[in-house]
């Protein structure tokens, strides 16, 4: 048996999702939306009918909902679609989908807390001098880093995410709404509530933001679809040119089925949210604190009512992440050391250095998430397995380096 | 055994692990992350990971990637660079096996529960009664027990070496018959940090500041020339180095950043029967001064009739020889087998 431990990084299909898909990759739904007969007609139906969908679970008209391949597409319509316009800021915990975005685009990092969470003086500074005379020349791109001074140019974004993917901790987002808005009034806030929709209320958690990132496959849904909600009547650039569909934000044939999941697992949590929080949030107690008790050294990353009911994520000194989910893998526990490139190697997490975690901490990094499937059983596993694999690494830890002494005769090292 | 087979994404460590898999072992594949920056090929691009994780699925294995790339910025790139800052020919090959491949990985894998690692190098380990030999591989032309010549009983005693008994082509016709997508992939050529299209000179002077020096010609002192960047001469170069006034090509002969000169000469001075090394690895046991030995001074080269000198930091050769730049590893053989290896100083 497989504990599957690793929700954060994808969700197993809701049932709901999967008929909604199957019924459109079968004859007649396979459609494309924008063609004028019949079948057309009944794809262009099963997107509309998704759209409402999801504009009613995000506060939003149904006009304001644009579909995309997913969350990072999500967020890079949302910055590149800005940065003509000036400055962006985003926080120093965003998801690559965004900070890489906003380094390509030459905008500033916010610092975080060591609680994970957006430092709000540091956006105030960063925002300080709004607006920047309207004739400064154009400044060279500003390395990505802690914000110093004011902004270069006018900020035309402030990107905030609404629960961060590796640590769950909730960002006051409505505060750093409430700053954009006296600071610099030009600004517009998007939020990457990629991780939130499951667990929170996405039109409260998101409320006032003028720009929401979603993904399906994060709650129940598919993989490689998703939204940007554009609230407000929000002004973007278009940068994804071709047939105009989306009303030319983003142009391209629909994922008609996979639109049809996203919004059947939408529909489905929005209904089982509350119990889910519950039950999951007890789950994820159960674990977080059986593994503190349990594994010495051990520290919970963040703090617990901060964070979003499905994660878990603790730093555990004197073992590498990567290691550590080696062996958990073995023992069937399917975990995540919370950060890893295209290759899939792990890396020492942006986020965790943003908050200060000192560097031997970082590197013992390891995030269980949980969900909709995960059980009493999956928790029990994973607090078998977790100390097992923790005490073995510790103590061949100590033992390996006799493997690598030199004998008298090798003393060039 | 519980093997972990390092998988580089070219085609001897697919065959190596292929093989293993074949003689019954639990092999895991593991691809190390070393380099994030511009390759070529090396070990560390995307697709090369690819190329490796693919192969394990046709092997029916598990494939995990170690990011080790802290580790070789640490170990490798940075000594490469310091090296080169300061006259040396660094190989960052050996160092690479020496700090990550035979002690970061080797150390994971034991951590991990496993009995052995095993590589595609070609080159052989014999087990003796109580101890493991490292020997030259059969296909002599593609031979890499040089840059493992560092190893000592430690690492031979948990280390594989698949395909040293055969031949390049025999690995390639391995690989071709089991349809392994790495079975015509080309050869890893150099130094897998630095791109071809970029070369060295551009990677360097990135990461330290070049300057010019003088060519002071060694028979009389004179300046007879300079060059760009000190720091890209090696000795026993020839090329931007000029002539004699006889007309006869010259060399480089020592380069000492220091003072920004490159002392150049005739062939003849270039020449020598000497040898000076730092501390030595030994395979297994030291070699006693005035032994009969092989060097081995370059990873393409041949071993050289040799002894060891009685204060044992010295090699003195039978033939004179072009003068081993500082930084390079010379590495004693007896026959096919290695002995140990030091670097020239």
């Amino acid at each position: 048996m497989v504990a599957y431990l690793d929700h954060a990084a994808t969700t197993p299909i809701r049932p709901e999702a999967r008929r909604a898909m199957l019924a459109l990759m079968s004859e007649p739904g396979f459609g494309n939306p924008s063609g004028a007969h019949s079948v057309a007609r009944a794809a262009r139906r099963a997107v509309e009918d998704a759209r409402e969908v999801v504009a009613a679970a995000l506060g939003a008209e149904p006009s304001q909902v644009v579909f995309t391949g997913g969350g990072t597409e999500s967020d890079n319509l949302a910055v590149a679609g800005r940065s003509p316009r000036g400055h962006i800021l985003c926080s120093a915990v965003e998801h690559d989908a965004v900070l890489e975005s906003v380094r390509a685009a030459g905008g500033t990092t916010v610092g975080v807390n060591p609680e994970g969470q957006v430092d709000l003086d540091d956006l105030k500074r960063a925002l300080g001098a709004e607006p920047a005379p309207a004739a400064a020349p154009p400044t060279p791109a500003a390395p990505p880093g802690s914000a110093r001074g004011s902004a270069p140019t006018p900020a035309s974004l402030v990107s905030v995410m609404t629960a961060n993917n590796e640590t769950g901790v909730v960002q006051p987002l409505d505060r750093v709404i409430g700053i954009t808005r006296r600071k610099a009034p030009a600004a517009l806030v998007h939020t990457d509530a990629v991780q939130a929709v499951n667990w929170l209320d996405p039109a409260a958690a998101t409320a006032g933001a003028d720009l929401v990132s979603i993904s399906a496959h994060k709650f129940g849904g598919p993989q490689g679809v998703g939204a940007l909600v554009v609230r407000n009547a929000a002004d973007l650039d278009v940068t994804v040119h071709g047939g105009g569909q989306e009303a030319g934000r983003r142009s391209g044939t629909h994922n008609v089925a996979g639109i049809a999941g996203l919004a059947a697992a939408l529909a489905v949590v929005q209904e089982d949210r509350e119990a889910l929080v519950k039950r999951v949030g007890d789950l994820r107690d159960r674990l977080a604190d059986g593994l503190l008790a349990s594994v010495p050294g051990a520290v919970e990353t963040g703090r617990r009512e901060d964070k979003v009911a499905g994660i878990c994520h603790l730093c555990i000194p004197g073992v590498e992440s990567e290691a550590l989910v080696f062996l958990l893998d073995q023992a069937g526990v399917c975990a995540s050391a919370g950060s890893a490139c295209a290759s899939g190697a792990t890396q020492v997490s942006h986020v965790l250095r943003a908050m200060g975690v000192p560097e031997e901490l970082a590197r013992g990094a390891l995030r269980l998430s949980l969900g909709w499937t995960t059980t009493e059983e999956d928790v029990d596993a994973a607090l078998e397995a977790v100390p097992a694999a923790v005490a073995r690494l510790r103590s061949s830890a100590a033992a390996v380096p006799a493997v690598r002494a030199p004998s008298p005769a090798r003393s060039a090292r | 055994m519980r093997v972990l087979a390092a998988m580089s994404g070219g085609v001897d460590s697919s065959v190596a692990a292929a093989l293993l898999v074949d003689e019954g072992h639990q092999v895991v594949g593991a691809t190390m992350k070393l380099w994030g920056g511009p390759s070529d090929s090396g070990c560390c691009s995307v697709s090369d990971v690819d190329d490796a994780r693919r192969v394990c699925h046709q092997l029916g294995i598990d494939h995990h990637v170690f990011n080790f790339s802290e580790d070789f910025d640490r170990h490798v790139v940075g000594p490469y660079v310091e090296a080169h800052r300061s006259g040396l020919t660094p190989n960052p090959c050996i160092e690479c096996n020496r700090h990550i491949k035979f002690d970061r990985f080797l150390d994971r894998a034991l951590q991990l529960g496993f009995d052995a690692v095993a590589t595609g190098h070609h080159a052989r380990v014999v087990r003796l009664p109580g101890a493991a030999a490292l020997v030259r591989g059969r296909d002599a032309a593609k031979d890499q027990s040089y840059v493992l010549s560092m190893l000592g009983q430690a690492q031979l005693a948990r280390l594989l070496l698949p395909v040293g008994e055969m031949t390049k082509a025999e690995v390639r016709a391995e690989a071709a018959r089991r349809g392994l997508r790495t079975a015509a992939k080309p050869d890893s050529q150099d130094v897998c940090f630095i791109t071809a299209s970029a070369g060295r000179p551009a990677f360097l002077g990135q990461r330290i500041e070049l300057h010019p020096g003088r060519l002071v010609d060694s028979a009389n002192g004179a300046t007879v020339g300079t060059v760009d960047a000190i720091e890209l001469v090696t000795v026993g170069q020839r090329r931007g180095i000029g002539s004699g006034p006889d007309g006869r090509r010259h060399y480089a002969l020592s380069v000492d950043p220091r003072a920004g000169q490159v002392t150049v000469g005739p062939l003849e001075e270039l020449m020598t029967d000497l040898v000076r090394v730092g501390a030595w690895t030994w395979t297994a046991h030291p070699v006693e001064p005035g032994t009969a030995v092989g060097a081995q001074v370059s990873a393409h080269g041949r071993a050289l009739p040799a002894r060891l000198d009685p204060d044992g930091h010295q090699v003195r050769l039978v033939e004179p020889t072009r003068r081993v730049a500082a930084g390079q590893t010379v590495a004693l053989y007896d026959g096919d087998e290695v002995l140990g290896s030091a670097v020239a100083v």
